[in-house]
């Protein structure tokens, strides 16, 4: 594939094909945590294994934010970098716009795939390299991919991108350490953009940054979305800001998609306990002095975790099937929910007419 | 009644090659018995510093350069190393935000709980284990007494900021610095402690001191709560107050800069130009003039007091009614955000 080739490939405005751009099945990661076969034998131990993300599906609407929400340990950042192909999945796969990017062979072909692909990081400190100046860091995407045909051309390049995420074309002469934090992510953002992707995995970008400097971030997000026609993969654990940027919201707990809804109709009308629960729990500005119903428990041992659904032992409607049989996927209106509570019977009103 | 914590004018200055730098400038503020007073900021407007401050383990160079510390009405700035470290511990209890480098590792939980406890108060070794375990009942730690012979590694995130707590509450300390409790821990388990240690302190009748930078977890837990800009005060009043109608124009920012779960997903996040200044670049007059969307001539010039409003009191000419009046553009603009312009004009005019 050859370079000119490539730059049709950017982003149009308005893409004409209503087909989601990524498509995950089914996708699932197991690590390997056991010792050394040795010392398995000497001690007699047998292997541990971690299951991560099991089972996870779901589909990105061009032009859409799809928002992965979980605590620690859900498995957000595991499928993130199996997304931007980072890392190999056990099981199922991942397509952009119809490409399987863990099935492609051959070395042009994937480039061509992993140009599109792009990723935004947490922490704006240790994803730039100190040693680097900026301008240096945002031609190195345009030269691996060669889509610029000169050094003139990649410094006009340069300076429209660090235009586009409102610094200086003139700090391309600066380092990483003379910005600030919020300056920095900001940086990161251009570095995304300079291999003109379709579609960007945001993992925590702004959970490192203050608030007001938040703001800012989000807002620029929002804008370029509207202004390249971005398709995101947000990740968050901030329920708030989640809501704000998200079109549909994915809930995770211990590496399985309990929840799936539009973003409007998950904060409106939760469906899974544990949806519910997180939502009861963010601390949040607009309810000072709300005594809030306590919850029970934690997000148990990923190696070792509970049979059935996960979540039953903190489940306030928990019923003798939770506890051995995994839930499968169940539509309810736009949403998909694994709980046992929408199998269609009646549970005599248990969670079904909540909240 | 006097105020269990009463800061005055307190000044932290650390001097460094390149000279000194002021981390907390004419700080005043205080804790009334029972009260739990949030103290928010962004990284660097000197939350954590007027904690160490108050506890009295400045990280050196830094060191306290004006002002007092009063824990019951006593001074405790100036103590002497000895007599500091019978006040931490017995009268004022710790929390920090990460429970694994604030407990030891290498001794099991209930020997750090019991060490605690007899270096504190006269007690039999017996007394004190059965004390280590009530508090240990008290903090939510199931099966307690099999777990005081547990290691910090062996509890869960969580589990472990209970431990801690129940380590800051051993003495029974009339004050409780808190900084940044949750931050290392998930939403879920987040409100649990949260609750748990606003529960204790209650029961107690223990003063807290909650430094965050989770406007949301002030919002539901402190009284009232003191907003910090480049180590100063912005303003301190109570938090729904200060919530609803942030009168200095940082908090005022800074509330519609937060995303909320309440009100339009869709509306536009306000946001503050740029960022909080460096402690060696903090511009004369308001330290926040350069980002105000409010600033007139005055700010640049000369540095604010905090004046009083109908609300809380905040660090903003705005609001000084004996002072000149901005630009009537500047002050129906900001009359607009809600803030009660009182600049300028005859004393009681403003509505």
């Amino acid at each position: 594939m050859s370079a000119a080739e490539t730059r049709t490939a950017r982003p149009a405005i308005s893409p004409p094909d209503t087909a989601p751009l990524v498509e995950i099945e089914g996708l699932g990661r197991v690590f390997d945590l056991s010792k050394r076969w040795l010392n398995r034998v000497l001690d007699g131990s047998g292997k541990v294994m971690l299951t991560a993300v099991d089972g996870v599906s779901l589909s990105i609407e061009r032009g859409g934010t799809y928002a992965l929400v979980g605590e620690s340990g859900s498995g957000k950042s595991t499928i993130a970098k199996m997304v931007v192909g980072l890392l190999p999945p056990t099981s199922g796969s991942v397509h952009i716009a119809g490409a399987d990017i863990w099935a492609e062979r051959g070395l042009a072909r994937q480039r061509q795939l992993h140009r599109r692909i792009q990723m935004i990081f947490q922490d704006p400190y240790a994803s730039l390299n100190p040693r680097w100046r900026v301008g240096s860091i945002l031609a190195e995407p345009i030269k691996a991919f060669g889509l610029a045909a000169d050094a003139a051309a990649r410094e006009a390049r340069v300076g429209e991108l660090l235009s586009l995420v409102g610094l200086d074309p003139r700090d391309s002469a600066k380092f990483p350490h003379e910005f600030s934090g919020g300056q920095r992510q900001r940086i990161a953002i251009a570095r995304a953009l300079a291999s003109e992707p379709e579609f960007i995995v945001c993992d925590e970008p702004t959970s490192a940054l203050d608030v007001s400097v938040q703001a800012q971030v989000l807002n620029l997000l929002r804008d370029l979305q509207q202004r390249l026609g971005l398709t995101y993969l947000f990740i968050s654990h901030n329920l708030a800001v989640v809501r704000h940027m998200a079109t549909r919201v994915g809930v995770l707990y211990l590496g399985r998609l309990v929840e799936e809804a539009p973003a409007r109709e998950l904060f409106a009308a939760p469906k899974h306990p544990y949806t519910k629960m997180l939502l009861d729990a963010v601390p949040d500005i607009g309810m000072e002095g709300v005594e809030r119903p306590s919850i029970a428990g934690e997000i148990p041992n990923p190696i070792n975790p509970p049979s059935g659904c996960h979540f039953h032992p903190r489940c306030p409607h928990v019923m003798p099937q939770c506890r051995t049989v995994v839930p499968p996927s169940y539509a309810v209106g736009d949403a998909k929910v694994l709980c046992h509570l929408y199998d269609g019977t009646d549970h005599a009103g248990t969670a079904r007419s909540a909240p | 009644m006097t105020a269990t914590l009463s800061v005055r004018n307190l000044r932290v200055e650390i001097p460094t090659r390149h000279g000194v730098l002021t981390a907390i400038d004419d700080l005043s503020f205080d804790i009334a018995p029972g009260e739990v007073l949030g103290v928010v900021g962004e990284s660097g407007a000197g939350k954590s510093i007027t904690g160490s401050a108050i506890i009295g383990l400045l990280d050196p160079p830094g060191r306290i350069a004006g002002g007092e510390i009063l824990l019951g009405g006593e001074r405790i700035d100036n103590l002497a190393p000895p007599a500091m470290r019978r006040v931490r511990g017995k009268r004022i209890g710790m929390i920090f935000q990460d429970p694994l480098t604030s407990l030891n590792p290498l001794y099991r939980v209930g020997d750090q709980l019991t060490q605690t406890i007899l270096t504190h108060e006269k007690m039999t070794a017996r007394a004190a284990l059965d004390k280590a375990e009530r508090l240990l009942v008290e903090v939510g730690i199931p099966a307690a007494g099999a777990r005081l012979s547990s290691y910090p590694h062996q509890f869960s995130g969580g589990m472990r900021q209970r431990v801690v707590i129940a380590l800051a509450l051993a003495a029974d300390p009339e004050l409780v610095v808190a900084d940044e409790p949750t931050t290392a821990l998930d939403v879920s388990v987040q409100a649990q402690v949260i609750s748990l240690l606003k529960r204790l302190c209650k029961d107690r009748g223990a003063s807290v001191m909650l430094i965050t930078h989770d406007m949301g977890v002030i919002a539901e837990t402190a009284d009232r709560v003191c907003v910090l800009y480049a180590g100063r005060l912005a303003e301190i009043g109570k938090v729904r107050d200060v919530v609803k109608h942030p009168q200095h124009p940082y908090t005022h920012g800074l509330m519609t800069a937060i995303p909320s779960l309440k009100g339009d997903p869709d509306a536009r996040l306000e946001q503050i130009p740029g960022s909080m200044p460096r402690l060696g670049a903090i511009p004369e007059g308001c330290a926040f003039n350069p980002r105000c969307g409010f600033r007139f001539e005055r700010c640049r010039a000369e540095r604010p007091a905090a004046y009083p409003t109908s609300r809380s009191e905040a660090s903003c000419f705005l609001l000084d009614a004996a002072g000149a009046a901005p630009p009537p553009e500047t002050a129906a603009a900001a009359r607009a955000a809600g803030i009660e312009v009182r600049a300028g004009a005859p004393t009681g005019a403003d509505a």
